[in-house]
């Protein structure tokens, strides 16, 4: 079949067969469901969009996916909670001057490094600044925490944020992620590969054990809940006698064909199941807009001159740089960049879940899985990367109800109580690993390219 | 000078003992990454989960052991279980090099392309252990807790600080140096050790003088199988056991394998102590220390500790950190390849 060898219909092939997934879930299972699914596909591919930036362009192994993530779903929290000015009030002034003790910190490590000769004793005297500063900022930080957690803990226990529309969130989230790329980046880059895989490692461990302790800012684990939304709530929808009447609009024929008395209790339970995928829908729309937007940004990047420079610093560093590209410079910017797009992506899923809860991030979910999506999907193609997207995480989701299947199907002769039998049954939700990481070794090993393969465009010649 | 005294049994009771032990499981832990780095040139993701995997194994051979009624005495009967641990998962390890990594050495792939098929690998057992034996924490500690209980040290030196030494702790330290001093022996003595380094230095020159390379890897998985499991073992016994809690030692690992220098086997252990003993120091509490040491009214009113626990992670990031920015061969000059 040469057919199959054409990209383009390739491309079409797979993003039908998804959307047939993702109705046969509507049709079989229900419709919200299949939103739902839908709309964390969308966010998972812009995660792989992200990641595929960094793998498919400059070759980079960015293994703290999680962290990046997390630091969007602080800047969702930060920008939409309203502010509680009475921990402002009780802590403001302290934490302010922690920060300033920071700034001044850094300051005085700048100047000991300026002024003193390079070597073993700019070293120590830097270190001594800084320790010296540790204490300094210690002192103002921890009264301000103290205070700070101490008002209605409860119920609030941290500063709360701007009180700003959530959307805006999504571009600072990516901006956070960004900032702390730079940092990651400037370190690691320039050193082998492997540091920066080990390096993003670190720092994604260290951002999600920030977000679980640093109560005052994001009240750690005991969770933020209730985020403002983008879109109605489905309360609010059920009342208001405009989206009433779209729903019977809708459902015109049907309700005529129901009995007067019961016309009333019919609409009522199609409002409140409409309610629900409107809002899901509308949530749909949105990422749509985002992930639309990312990709269209990522294939004229890569089509740019700017691309064709990665490109070739991804296929020959050495040449690339015997041409005077900068190439620690070109991995930089490339590495926050496609960090930033995986900081609104995390910043987008903590919209959607409406609470940020920093105990759910864990590194296989939120790390491996990401990077599955973009291997499967064909590294370095950003279209590839949301059809694996899509494809890694329907299949996430519903490999549990299949796993449990046919963990029953294959413990159905054993006895009812077998110890065997129970354990086998408690553990399918295990074997999705496991099955990820197989699908990723034979993905890699059979067919390096994924579903679909990088084009590689040669000018004639 | 009774309160000196205090201060440092406090000390070696919350800061060197635990310290000791602890630097003595990254160190065999970070041997094991530091070889497969130096020979097979890549970070191995999956060594955390080939711990976890081992660990594993050996506790399920130590419930069956103590089903039977099998004991080790004083000691704990993990230890009859560890060497059959070891010879399985240096098979399943070489098993999977057969299956997985040899296809990509012999195609001279990009070491970043290892390493991401090590992640892939890293699943596929992550997901092992979580199927076989479960997410959650076991406990498979036996024989006898204490070396030295708190109590016996109080009564016999007269000190208010007691200083307890757990058994696990004793025998992390001695298999340590016996493990690294076997090691060491078979690096520099035997033919197939030299030869390790020998490859681990130049790989072309060594296939010029007619090194087996494919014994050269097998070895070399065995030990970090070997190597990792018992490290694993020893952390269970010492602490216990949870899946999660290995992957995340893969940190202080590489952390440790780095500061020491890469493909420096003295190296992994100067750096598995290093970042241990930085954890610990920089998370433990000084108050009560302090309170020995200064006069009275100097008496801190704080925890006095540096960084809180939850953050110990952080500590080995940031010594990695100023390795690579200060000088990234590290401490005993490695490769920087």
């Amino acid at each position: 079949m040469n057919l199959l060898q054409n990209p383009s219909l390739r491309a079409v092939l797979a993003f039908s067969i998804m959307a047939g997934l993702l109705v046969t879930v509507g049709v079989y299972q229900s419709w919200s469901l299949a939103l739902t699914i839908l709309n964390l596909c969308i966010i998972s591919s812009i995660m792989a969009l992200g990641v595929n930036i960094q793998w498919g362009y400059a070759g980079l192994f960015n293994v703290g996916t999680m962290g990046f993530a997390a630091l969007g779903g602080v800047a969702a929290v930060l920008i939409s909670k309203a502010p509680v000015a009475e921990a402002w009030a009780v802590g403001g002034v302290n934490l302010l001057l922690a920060g300033v003790m920071v700034l001044v910190t850094i300051g005085a490590m700048v100047v000991v490094r300026r002024v003193m000769a390079k070597g073993t004793m700019q070293f120590l005297a830097m270190f001594a600044t800084g320790l010296a500063g540790y204490f300094l900022i210690r002192t103002f930080y921890d009264p301000a925490v103290t205070s700070i957690e101490a008002v209605d803990s409860a119920r609030f226990g941290y500063l709360g944020g701007l009180g700003l529309p959530i959307i805006i969130s999504w571009p600072i989230g990516g901006l956070f992620a960004a900032g702390a790329a730079w940092i990651v980046g400037k370190v690691a880059l320039g050193l082998r590969s492997d540091y920066l895989a080990i390096a993003t490692l670190g720092i994604s461990e260290i951002i999600v054990a920030v977000l679980k302790n640093e109560d005052w800012l994001t009240r750690g684990v005991k969770n933020v809940s209730s985020l403002p939304r983008p879109v109605p709530f489905e309360i609010n929808l059920q009342v208001s006698p405009q989206f009433i009447g779209w729903v019977e609009w809708f459902h015109a024929s049907t309700l005529a064909g129901i009995a007067d008395g019961e016309r009333v209790a019919a609409l009522k339970q199609m409002t409140i199941e409409a309610s629900t995928i409107f809002v899901k829908i509308s949530y749909a729309g949105l990422f749509s807009i985002v992930l639309i937007f990312i990709l269209m940004l990522s294939v004229l990047a890569l089509n740019s001159p700017w691309g064709r420079m990665m490109r070739a610093i991804r296929d020959n560093e050495t040449a690339a740089s015997a041409m005077g590209k900068n190439i620690t410079r070109s991995h930089l910017q490339i590495f926050i960049l496609g960090s930033a797009v995986v900081g609104i992506a995390g910043a987008m899923l903590t919209t959607l879940d409406g609470q940020f809860t920093p105990g759910s991030y864990n590194p296989l979910r939120f790390t491996f899985l990401i990077w599955v999506m973009v291997i499967i999907g064909g590294s370095g193609n950003n279209l590839g990367s949301v059809i694996g997207g899509f494809l890694i995480w329907f299949m996430w989701i519903e490999a549990e109800p299949v796993g449990n299947y046919l963990m029953e199907f294959v413990t159905s002769g054993m006895d009812e109580n077998s110890a065997l039998r129970n354990h086998l049954l408690d553990s399918a939700q295990h074997m999705r690993l496991f099955v990820m990481g197989l699908i990723l070794l034979i993905v890699l090993r059979f067919s390096p390219g994924g579903i679909l393969p990088q084009r590689v465009k040669r000018s004639e010649s | 000078m009774t309160d000196f005294l205090n201060a440092i049994v406090l000390f070696s009771n919350f800061v060197l003992v635990p310290g000791l032990a602890y630097g003595s499981q990254l160190a065999l832990g970070a041997l094991g990454v530091t070889l497969v780095f130096g020979i097979l040139r890549f970070a191995n993701f999956a060594h955390g989960d080939t711990m976890a995997f081992g660990t594993m194994i050996t506790i399920l051979i130590t419930w069956w052991f103590q089903s039977m009624g099998i004991n080790f005495g004083v000691l704990p009967t993990a230890l009859l279980a560890l060497p059959f641990g070891v010879v399985l998962t240096a098979l399943f390890v070489v098993g999977t090099d057969r299956v997985v990594y040899r296809y990509y050495r012999e195609r001279k792939t990009e070491p970043i392309i290892i390493v991401m098929v090590s992640v892939g690998v890293m699943f596929v057992m992550n997901g092992l252990v979580r199927f076989i034996i479960g997410p959650n924490d076991q406990r498979f500690a036996d024989g006898q807790r204490f070396l030295i209980k708190a109590r016996e040290f109080k009564e016999m030196t007269g000190l208010d600080e007691g200083l307890a030494i757990r058994s696990s702790q004793a025998l992390t330290v001695v298999v340590a140096v016996v493990l690294v001093a076997a090691l060491f022996w078979y690096l520099q003595k035997t033919k197939t050790g030299k030869a390790m380094r020998a490859f681990s230095d130049n790989e072309d020159l060594a296939l010029l003088s007619g090194i087996d390379p494919d014994k050269i890897v097998r070895v070399t998985w065995i030990i970090a199988a070997a190597l990792a499991t018992i490290a694993g073992v020893l952390y269970g016994l010492d602490k216990s056991f949870k899946p999660f809690t290995y992957f995340q030692l893969l940190l202080p690992m590489f952390a440790a394998a780095i500061v020491g220098g890469i493909g420096q086997p003295v190296g992994a252990i100067v750096g598995g102590f290093v970042v241990a003993f930085s954890e610990v120091t920089i998370t433990y509490a000084y108050k009560k220390f302090l309170i020995y040491l200064l006069p009275n009214e100097w008496a801190p009113s704080g925890l006095m500790q540096l960084l809180s626990t939850d953050y110990k992670f952080a500590v080995s990031f940031i010594i990695l950190v100023v390795v690579l920015l200060v000088r990234p061969t590290g401490i005993l000059k490695g490769r920087l390849f």
